[in-house]
């Protein structure tokens, strides 16, 4: 074998190695071409039957054939791969927009404002309080200054149960009785905050359910004034509802307080211009607050000269539903999944 | 309670914007809801004659009437309301006027006929809220005239105030008028009334000179009577008519509106009786008896017991309910010619009860139950009779008062420190009196303090809070100072709070929406859906469905599923976090906390996976279920829950789905997958940390297990026999396959379970990798009966 029989040898190696088509023609033509009887595998054995000189110079030139074939078939090899992963990724191709998506989860609208709340009113150093739902006249009237046959009973209208002596066992009307279980339970000084469910015996409509949510507040310490309370409603009214809307104090009647308190904000709607959700006054109606009743102490056998202190409360779903929009109460508790998923 | 600005102004100058005053009482606690503007917009209405009243030939829901608007001509009118008679006077808005409303009256045509004008009811003039029917005037008015002119009526502003109960003064338009001069430093007057006096000889009573006792002095702190002669009963004044109809009160005659009259100005409620049809020469006030029966004013027979107060005559029978209404046996009539005129103060908590019992709130009992001023009585049975005077009425000299027992008026001692500790101000005890003297309180300095005597017109107070609220309340709650008190402890919520935040967000995040359903049920709804059927029960529910409190989350769930269902919504995925009422021995249920879920369109894996999530998610390990039947789930698909505690597995609620008749029953037409966890093993576990368990760094080897074992065994029965038998080695034990069928015998299916196996210090050999599967293999047999399949 000569020169040109290598160069030939070469070029045909080279060509077989282009034109194998996939990764397997490929390593057959690799696996011939390193077989005993390929012409550049022959050429290098038949060497040793040359002249050194001859012998040198073919086999140099037969070590740059075969380095050319290897390359080639490197070359190939990469191709090739490419090749078969571009057409398995074009195989796996997909519309992402087909996908049907996922289905989130909610926490129902009054969950999350009282969660809310409940944050505001810790980061003030509240704790939050809670008590039992079904209680006794004890605890949701008497104690909070509201003797039987008082007058101002009839201020809430009262579902009562058949347990105990008639008309002792109720369905709490507002959440403080947890006011009173806290003091009962602990002493001075508390900061802390009730949320919970109550109930009344109200014909459900647009701007009542017989069940609703409230929270309400306590301070008693030492040194509580009137001030406190005016500070603390708005502090929590700039943080909870923003900067622009601010709190006011009208004098008020609860039989748990004195001197009693309504509290209004600034309008979220018009920012205290004057609209229609606000009846034009610039304010809303939030809740009602005041300084705890001496009686309430006494009844809770805490020392009003020692002590004072404030309590204040709001319906957490009528603050919500006007936040929100939702002109009708009684849609926070239908259940009904398209009011759900919108919040 | 609704003023007139008008009103107001005869007992104090008030001037300026009507809008500023009202923000005044507002500010005062006298709450305005609405201001509106009356008396105006008459211009064009005037005063017609009914001529007469034809039916349309073709309308039955409107007639024709002509009238005589001055000219003395017949005009006519297409009119949809049948109140008025021939002769009778009426408001005519004539062609071209504007109503209050902006509408013009124009002449048109109603289905045929001519109508001129229109005939108004008083709402529509915006002369008060009676709206039924068209608006007969009373008197006798000069036809054409305009009706303002007629009757006396000039442009004036009438605030509807939110009066708290502990605000018995402003009951009255004197009262409101005092307060709100006080806080604009107004001279504030009661005028002094002229009432047509007989002469002073006069006979007191004509030979029946009426006597008064009170016999229960705790019922009655005063009873004061007056006698009117020469009454006429008749219509009231035009002027005075408008007033009452302002105030929401209907004019009725010239006697019933004087006294309603002087109640709405003096807040005095107060009583006539024709004297002639009072028997016998006395009053006596007591205590009514059991079962004592009279009939009032409105016809209507009540029956009495011995907390209600009476007015008895001479011969011992009840003529009126105390403070709450008159009987019919003395009613005033056309034909009454003398009044015995009573002015009473009765012990508040017992109209309070009287009026709530017998179903009789009255303007009268709402201003008794909040205390009245005891010392008005003279004023107002003058006023009374000055008011009368114009039908001719005279008031004779004499009066008889009897007392019984008022409220204590010692002074009150208010310490101004106190005041200041409450209210956060620094004021001395002139700038205190400065604000209680306009009022009515008089104050008396005691070194740094006061005493304070309260007027007899404010029943509600008597302490020094008290006091103090009514400083705080005319400094204006507005300017009183504010600050915020430092919380001397760091807020924060309990561990059970934290975890049930923490147990809505892990279900919410497996798409599950939360559902708020009321708690009140039917005692079907619980039956119906297998739920606990002793529950609590309501004694005056509103309804039937709201009658008992809910023993489970079920009832309520499902009836948020079906009402997904029945809105063509399928498939809705919902929880709730809430307690339920599980009667005791004591009073009071126990309230247990539980987690509802309801997956409809899921068959009961979907549950457990929920339960699984959950209970992996607060650290609970080596919980169990066992399939078992229930009411109200499906009988071979629901198992109880057993969660560990102390002393061993605790009951801790059902997995499983929904029985079918259930669904059905409820108008669902899927499958609806269930599980209700009672919460009290879960949150708030007194854990502490959970402590870090190492991550071996060594090679894991994994062995599969199969077994053929009978269907009474369940498969985390078996699961956690193999984790007991593994020992420390096992990492994890997972079912990976079930299968029944070819080659398992009946009653029997084969569980595979692959297990890791991996050390923290060394590489498992295979000796010790094949003898720990060997335990497992041994204790499945002898726990279970479980064969391995090969």
């Amino acid at each position: 074998m000569n020169a040109e029989d290598v160069d030939r040898a070469a070029s045909e190696a080279v060509a077989s190695v282009r034109a194998a088509d996939d990764l397997e023609s490929l390593a057959a033509v690799e696996a011939a071409l390193g077989a005993k009887s390929a012409p550049l595998n022959a050429a290098k054995r038949s060497l040793g039957a040359l002249e050194p000189d001859q012998r040198k110079e073919l086999g140099r030139r037969l070590n740059e054939a075969r380095a050319e074939v290897a390359t080639a078939v490197e070359t190939r090899r990469s191709e090739l791969a490419a090749a078969a992963r571009a057409e398995l990724l074009e195989a796996e191709r997909l519309d992402l927009t087909e996908s049907p998506g996922g289905r989130a989860g909610h926490l129902h609208l009054v969950t999350q404002a009282r969660d809310e709340l409940e944050d505001v009113f810790v980061g003030m150093g509240f704790t939050v309080a809670e008590g039992p739902e079904v209680e006794t006249d004890w605890y949701n009237f008497e104690a909070l200054n509201l003797p039987p046959a008082h007058p101002a009973r009839g201020m809430w209208d009262t579902l009562y149960l058949d347990s105990g002596e008639p008309g002792t066992v109720l369905l709490r009307t507002h959440t403080s009785p947890v006011q009173i279980r806290v003091m009962s339970e602990s002493e001075p000084p508390i900061y802390s905050v009730m949320p919970g469910r109550v109930y009344r015996r109200d014909t459900a409509d647009a701007s009542h359910t017989p069940v609703f949510h409230q929270i309400e507040g306590l301070v008693v310490d030492r040194g509580i004034s009137f001030a406190d309370l005016a500070g603390t409603l708005e502090a929590f009214t700039t943080t909870y509802f923003g900067r622009s809307i601010h709190s006011r104090l009208r004098p008020s009647y609860f039989p748990f307080t004195e001197p009693s308190a309504e509290f209004d904000i600034t309008c979220v709607f018009c920012g205290g211009d004057g609209c229609r959700s606000c009846g034009g006054t610039g304010w809303l109606e939030l809740g009602g607050c005041g300084m705890v009743h001496p009686n309430v102490f006494a009844a809770v056998g805490y020392d009003p000269e020692e002590w004072t202190g404030f309590a204040f409360g709001f319906g957490i779903d009528r603050m919500t539903a006007q936040r929100n929009g939702v002109d009708d109460l009684r849609e926070l508790f239908t259940n009904d999944i398209r009011f759900l998923e919108q919040f | 309670m609704k003023v007139l600005l008008s009103w107001l102004r005869e007992f104090a100058p008030f001037e300026g914007d009507p809008v500023e005053l009202g923000d005044q009482m507002s500010d005062l606690g006298m709450a305005v809801e609405s201001i509106d503007h009356v008396g105006g917009g008459l211009d064009g209405v005037v005063v017609a004659r009914v001529l007469a009243l034809r039916p349309h030939p073709d309308a039955e829901r409107i007639q024709l009437v002509d009238v005589d608007a001055g000219d003395g001509e017949a005009t006519q009118i297409c009119c949809g309301a049948f109140n008025m008679a021939e002769g009778d006077l009426v408001p005519l808005a004539t062609l071209g006027t504007t109503m209050a409303n902006g509408m013009t009256i124009e002449r048109r045509k109603l289905r045929g006929e001519w109508s001129n004008g229109m005939l108004c009811s008083a709402r529509e003039l915006a002369m008060g809220d009676d709206h039924e029917g068209i608006w007969v005037l009373p008197g006798d008015l000069a036809l054409g005239t305009p009706l303002a002119e007629a009757i006396g009526v000039t442009p004036d502003v009438l605030y509807d105030l939110e009066i708290n109960p502990n605000r018995p003064d402003a009951m009255s338009v004197a009262g409101v008028a005092r307060d709100l001069a006080a806080r604009l430093r107004l001279p504030f007057e009661l005028p002094t009334p002229k009432p047509r006096r007989a002469g002073a000889d006069a006979p007191w009573g004509a030979g029946r000179p009426p006597t008064v006792e009170i016999s229960a002095p705790e019922l009655c702190g005063r009873f004061h009577v007056r006698v009117l002669e020469d009454v006429v009963v008749g219509s009231s004044p035009a002027w005075m008519a408008h007033r009452l109809r302002c105030a929401g009160m209907r004019p009725i005659n010239s006697v019933v509106d004087v006294s309603n009259y002087v109640m709405l100005e003096l807040g005095q409620p107060n009583h006539t009786y024709d004297l002639d049809l009072v028997s016998g020469p006395g009053l006596r006030v007591r205590w009514a008896n059991d079962g004592e029966r009279i009939t009032t004013l409105d016809d209507a027979e009540r029956t009495l017991d011995g907390a209600d107060g009476v007015i008895a005559d001479a011969e011992d029978r009840a003529i009126g309910i105390a403070g709450v209404m008159g009987g019919a046996s003395t009613e005033i009539s056309a034909s009454t010619q003398r009044v015995l005129l009573e002015m009473a103060w009765w012990d508040p908590m017992t109209i309070a009860r009287s009026s709530r019992r017998l179903g009789l709130r009255s303007e009268a009992s709402m201003r008794f139950e909040r205390g009245c001023d005891p010392e008005v009585v003279e004023r107002a049975a003058e006023r009374f009779a000055e008011l009368l005077a114009t039908s001719g009425a005279t008031l004779l000299a004499g009066s008889l008062d009897a007392r019984g027992e008022l409220p204590d008026r010692q002074p009150v001692r208010v310490r101004t420190a106190r005041v200041n500790r409450l209210l956060g101000t620094d004021l001395d005890a002139g700038a205190v009196a400065a604000e209680l003297t306009p009022i009515g309180f008089t104050c008396a300095s005691a070194g740094a303090d006061l005493d304070v005597v309260v007027p007899s017109y404010r029943y509600d107070t008597r302490t020094e809070t008290d006091v103090v609220e009514e400083v705080a309340r005319h400094l204006s709650y507005s300017s009183l100072p504010s600050r915020r008190p430092a919380s001397p402890q760091t807020g924060s919520l309990t561990d059970r709070q934290r975890d049930r935040r923490r147990l809505r967000a892990v279900v919410a995040g497996l798409g599950l929406a939360e559902a708020m359903p009321s708690p009140l049920l039917s005692p079907e709804q619980l039956e119906r859906c297998g739920a606990p059927t002793d529950a609590m029960v309501l004694t005056n529910p509103m309804a039937a469905e709201e009658s008992v409190l809910r023993t489970s989350l079920r009832p309520g769930l499902l009836a948020a599923v079906a009402h997904n269902a029945a809105h063509r919504n399928p498939g809705v995925r919902l929880f709730e976090v809430g307690t339920v009422f599980l009667p005791t021995d004591g009073v009071l249920p126990d309230e247990p906390e539980h987690l509802g879920v309801a997956l409809a369109g899921d068959e009961a894996p979907a549950a457990v996976a929920v339960l699984d999530v959950v209970l992996e998610s607060f650290g609970i390990e080596g919980w169990d279920l066992h399939n078992e039947p229930t009411p109200g789930l499906h009988p071979t698909r629901s198992a109880r829950i057993l969660l560990p505690a102390g002393a061993g597995p605790t009951e801790a609620g059902w997995v499983g789905e929904i029985d079918p008749a259930v669904v059905e029953a409820l108008g669902i037409d899927e499958r609806v997958a269930w599980l209700e966890l009672d919460l009290a093993a879960v949150l708030a576990r007194p854990a502490g940390p959970a402590h870090y368990r190492t991550v071996s760094r060594f090679p894991s080897s994994d062995v599969d297990l199969a077994f053929v074992v009978s269907d009474d065994v369940s498969a985390m029965a078996l699961r956690r026999t193999l984790v007991a038998a593994g020992g420390d080695l096992v990492a994890w034990v997972r079912l990976f396959d079930t299968y029944r069928g070819a080659g398992i015998e009946d009653g029997h299916r084969s569980l595979a379970y692959r297990v890791r196996l991996q050390a923290a210090d060394r590489t498992l050999t295979d000796a010790e990798v094949a003898e720990v599967s060997a335990a497992m293999v041994a204790a499945a047999g002898s726990h279970h009966q479980a064969r391995q399949r090969g």
